[in-house]
């Protein structure tokens, strides 16, 4: 594969960077990364990893544009209220780069779907806002042996880790269920503001690309957590855990399943 | 004696993990707790007690993300 003369200027920046070159250019326009939802999260990481010419970005979320997400979710413009996220984001994509493909998953992640759909794809970037999803995404990953840019934002607060399945500490590890239903506030109750999608979308976004670029150190083994209220950023270590259920030594998780309650909400914080 | 919750420090007076959880009304299962970067089991929380000098981290479920 050869890059045209407009390729070479629109990637120039890139190539200028040692570390990316040609060669990481190349590996750029070859990879393929999934977005699994195209919302808050996705809309940051799917706009930047366009525009580093990623060559196949899929697309999954099985919802329309809502004039509530607009507060956040900058892939969509005030006139796709009412159609398929997954189609907006497209036009998108490729309104700022036409060098990349544009996979579209109409759909929900399912524990049917998950481990079809993500075989196919070099890194997984989670931009879901519920824990089934968030567990099914973890689980999905680890079966298929894909590195996984997990993300999370919830009112003032964000979190970032990277997960490459058997080498470093999963969702589980951590968090061994979804939270009890019960104890959940909802996305809506629990608001969000809106850059915070932008701030951590575009970290799980810069962790994708190194990730396929083979470069510098992953943000495994541990949580990259943000306070927007403070302008602050916390690293708190987390390490593969023995007994995880899902990657530890004995595990009794072995197929992919709903975990939770799907509708059960987003959000949860004294 | 002084532990560090969540990276700062804090005198508490002993006592175990949940003993902690509980005169900060966090919910046990609402949350993931480190001691010393290991995650502790929830069955554990009533029995680990903490010593001088401990790091214990709570960590909060963080869901969203559309
Ligand atoms: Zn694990």
């Amino acid at each position: 594969m050869e890059f045209t003369e407009d390729q070479i200027s629109r990637y120039s920046r890139h190539i200028l960077l040692p570390e990316v070159g040609g060669k990481g250019q190349k590996k750029i326009a070859k990879a393929k990364i999934l977005l699994v939802g195209a919302g808050g999260l996705g809309s940051p990481a799917a706009l930047y990893l366009a525009a580093a010419g990623v060559g196949t970005i899929g697309l999954i979320d099985s919802d329309v544009v809502d004039l509530t997400n607009l507060q956040r979710q900058i892939l969509h413009h005030t006139s796709d209220v009412g159609r398929p996220k997954v189609l907006s984001g497209k036009e998108k994509i490729q309104g700022l780069n036409p060098d990349v493909q544009v996979s579209m998953y109409e759909e929900r992640l399912t524990a049917g779907n998950a481990l079809k759909i993500i075989s196919e794809y070099d890194v997984v970037i989670d931009g879901v806002d519920n824990f089934t999803a968030k567990f099914l995404i973890n689980d999905a990953c680890f079966f298929a042996g894909k590195p996984l840019v997990h993300g999370g934002i919830l009112r003032f607060d964000g979190r970032v880790t990277t997960i490459v399945p058997k080498q470093s500490a999963c969702y589980r590890c951590v968090f061994k269920t979804p939270p009890p239903a019960g104890l959940v506030a909802s996305c809506q109750e629990a608001g969000v503001i809106g850059v915070l999608a932008g701030i951590i979308g575009t970290i799980q976004a810069t962790e994708a690309l190194k990730l396929v670029l083979g470069i510098g150190q992953p943000l495994t083994n541990r949580f990259l957590d943000f306070d927007a209220r403070k302008t602050q950023f916390r690293e708190i270590k987390i390490k593969r855990n023995p007994d995880c259920a899902l990657c530890g030594a004995h595990p009794t998780i072995t197929e992919l399943f709903d975990d939770g309650d799907p509708f059960a909400g987003c959000a949860v914080r004294p | 004696m002084q532990v560090k919750i969540n990276g700062k420090p804090e005198e508490i007076s002993g006592g175990t993990v949940l003993d902690l959880l509980q005169a900060k009304k966090i919910e046990p299962q609402m949350v993931a707790v480190e001691v010393n970067d290991t995650v502790l089991d929830k069955n554990l929380l009533a029995t680990t007690s903490l010593n001088e000098g401990d790091r214990v981290e709570f960590l909060f479920y963080m869901g969203g993300g559309r």
